[in-house]
């Protein structure tokens, strides 16, 4: 069948647990098929944000999935049960899955202190425009960082954890939103011709150049758009290219 | 020819279309297929923005064995990949539908849409040209003036058929999210193009303005939970169009009643069944499609492991369910990690009393409404000769596997059948492989 990375650390057929532990090594063994199915989800969530426009539907049956498995967590008070239980063994443990991609190699780097799921995807965020490119060619193993990554993550205040996932969940969905942002979209709704109207685009940007492209391009790009110098470089670029082309046309 | 069922007909492999290799290019994926009203004509998208279109040969006197074949009519290009400047996101290609017309003079007229735009297409024969033009040549070069010595009327004399195709209407920028659906509506004047969140209302001949009849985004993206996957309009009641969703249901709304429908007159949705429930649930009751009966009082929808007859007067539960695969109903979780569980089978009838879908290595499935038999068939080239009866199939969940099963675990998960098509008045199908299309036709006589 065919079947990539994860192998036993699923729901899948007959359980391991044979009668005789049951009791004691079911639980853990469930939880554990519950949190790899969390991670598995949660990369597919980044993963659809670089390629080509996300399919909506996909996302939002697995970001369904994802808070059905943080309200079941939260339940069983299995949320904090977590942060003690996880080891770099466990983390092992966790979806390996070798071809799937994660981050840019930039944001590999810049990663390593990086502690929390928020942070990750918001750096995550800004980076995507310009590192679509770099993610598909980027080597496919990035199981150190990302399990370091979600060690880290399992250490914190579980507080915190569930603060910050929610927040990643929220900034997933900003994303979907934010690539078609509110102003583009009323246009669209009324079929407004105008969103093809160069002069009007070039004024909005161009006037906006001396304050920085960055705020320039805030209505078009994510509001939680810090302005960190890379940002704004690639917006930049993109502006630069954008106006290259309606100049040569 | 009444009384016979999904079983009662024998289904024979009549031909094959599409490149031979197993390498498969990424333009070639056919990605919709549809008969036209009268069934001569066959028309299928693919990823490469190509439409192709097939024609059914005149019946032979002297073979009436077997039915016409079908053989390529028209090619084109109906869309090319675009860039979206303001979001920097490339917009594909890809057909995502064809719907045809009915034909009203000599042309054909099919609609045909990728992620954003609609095309409304003209596909007409050209069988004569005019010739013996005075101050032309025949290739077009222009005569000199004084070499006139005498006038004639130009003529019109046979040529080979040539089929033209030409794009009449766009309808664009009226889409931020992905078009699923086009739904041409049963007075022939309007249709429908839906996204994941909204569906809005054309006439076929504007195409500067489209009414939204539903809008289903929220307010803040946030709280988004659930999409639109696909609409229809009634096959009788112009003012009548369904719409599923990611949730699994089936909302039904009257156009009549208000002028945004944000509000449906029925909801169809079945209870969830407790001892089934897993993390997976919402996703495989996610609805991939859905049709109506000729008749308009039932309809089908496709989930991923199953196909269900609704009867439009009951809302709370279909009145039939029929097994597609229940066999990867163990195997959600590996599903889910290759992303197969996203697939969006298509489903279709034969109009009255069998339903027709796909599944995997390359496998679909036929479900007879009257005798509740089903049948699995395999699109393979190892069956090509014509008029040779297709063999039955079958998957073995567990346990000892029969001779000619096929184990669970041995189904090529890449070899999908999403999409299929039933001509509209005889018992011919076509079955979408990944690259190829087969088409398979009951054994007559």
């Amino acid at each position: 069948m065919f079947v990539r990375g994860l192998k036993r650390k699923c729901f899948d057929g007959e359980e391991d647990i044979e009668g005789t532990l049951a009791g004691i090594k079911a639980i853990p063994s469930y939880n554990l098929q519950r949190q790899s199915l969390l991670d598995m989800s949660l990369v597919k969530l980044q993963l659809c944000h670089m390629l080509v426009e996300p399919n909506l539907c996909r996302s939002v049956l697995i970001a369904n999935t994802v808070r059905q498995i943080q309200e079941e967590m939260t339940q069983d008070g299995t949320w904090q049960m977590i942060n003690t239980q996880s080891t770099g063994q466990a983390s092992l443990d966790r979806l390996v899955s070798t071809d799937i991609l994660c981050r840019s190699s930039r944001e590999q780097a810049e990663g390593k202190h990086v502690p929390s799921y928020g942070t990750f995807s918001k750096d995550f965020e800004g980076d995507q425009g310009q590192d679509r490119s770099e993610t598909m060619s980027t080597a496919s193993s990035v199981q150190a960082p990302r399990n370091l990554q979600s060690n880290v993550w399992e250490m914190e205040n579980p507080q915190e954890n569930k603060g910050n996932f929610q927040k990643s969940l929220d900034q997933i969905f900003e994303t979907l939103e934010n690539k078609s942002p509110n102003s583009v979209e009323d246009l669209f709704s009324e079929v407004d011709n105008s969103y093809y109207d160069l002069d009007t685009m070039l004024t909005g940007m161009m006037s906006n150049t001396k304050m920085g492209h960055c705020d320039g391009l805030e209505t078009f790009s994510s509001p939680t758009n810090t302005a960190s110098n890379s940002n704004c470089k690639s917006d930049l670029n993109e502006l630069d290219h954008i106006v290259e082309i309606l100049v040569e046309s | 020819a009444g009384a016979g069922g999904g079983n009662d007909i024998q289904w024979c492999f009549s031909q094959v279309k599409g490149a031979v290799d197993d390498d498969v290019a990424e333009a070639d994926i056919i990605s919709t297929v549809e008969f036209n009203h009268s069934g001569e004509l066959l028309a299928t998208g693919d990823k490469g923005g190509r439409v192709v279109i097939f024609q059914q040969e005149q019946e032979n006197k002297t073979q009436s064995h077997s039915r016409g074949e079908y053989n390529v009519y028209s090619t084109f290009q109906s869309h090319e990949p675009e860039f979206d400047y303001l979001k920097s996101l490339e917009i594909e290609e890809k057909i995502n539908k064809i719907r045809w017309l009915p034909q009203k003079n000599a042309a054909q007229f099919l609609l045909s849409t990728n992620d954003k735009t609609i095309k409304l297409w003209k596909i007409s024969e050209r069988d004569k040209r005019p010739e013996g033009y005075n101050l032309k040549e025949e290739d077009g070069r222009y005569r000199d003036p004084t070499t006139v010595t005498t006038l004639r009327v130009p003529v019109f004399r046979p040529m080979d058929l040539m089929v033209e195709a030409s794009p009449r209407r766009i309808f664009a920028n009226a889409h931020t999210y992905h078009i699923n659906s086009i739904s041409i509506n049963s007075d022939y004047e309007t249709y429908l193009s839906a996204d994941d969140l909204r569906i809005n209302l054309w006439h076929l001949e504007i195409t500067d303005r489209s009414f939204n009849i539903v809008d289903i985004k929220p307010a803040n993206m946030e709280e988004l939970t659930e999409v639109i996957t696909a609409a229809e309009f009634h096959p009788n009641s112009c003012s009548t169009f369904v719409y599923s969703s990611s949730k699994g249901t089936i909302r039904l709304c009257d156009m009549r009643a208000s002028a945004l429908c944000d509000r449906h007159s029925k909801l169809f949705e079945e209870p969830e069944d407790p001892s089934n429930r897993s993390f997976f649930s919402e996703i495989i009751s996610s609805i991939s499609d859905v049709k109506f009966s000729h008749s308009g009082r039932y309809m089908m929808t496709r989930d991923y492991l199953s196909v269900k007859i609704w009867d439009l007067n009951m809302e709370n539960r279909p009145v039939e369910t029929y097994q597609v695969h229940e066999y990867l109903r163990s195997k959600l979780c590996s599903l889910y990690e290759n992303d197969c569980i996203f697939d969006k089978f298509e489903c279709c009838w034969n109009g009255l009393d069998i339903v027709m879908t796909g599944s995997y290595n390359n496998f679909f499935r036929m479900f007879d409404r009257n005798s509740k038999r089903d049948v699995t068939l395999e699109a393979s080239r190892e069956n090509n000769k014509p008029r040779t009866v297709l063999k039955p199939r079958k998957v073995c969940a567990s346990g000892k596997r029969k001779k000619d099963e096929i184990s669970v675990d041995s189904l090529d998960f890449n070899k999908k059948i999403l999409h299929t098509a039933w001509h509209p008045k005889e018992n011919i199908i076509a079955v979408a492989t990944t690259n190829n299309l087969y088409i398979f036709q009951d054994k007559m006589n």
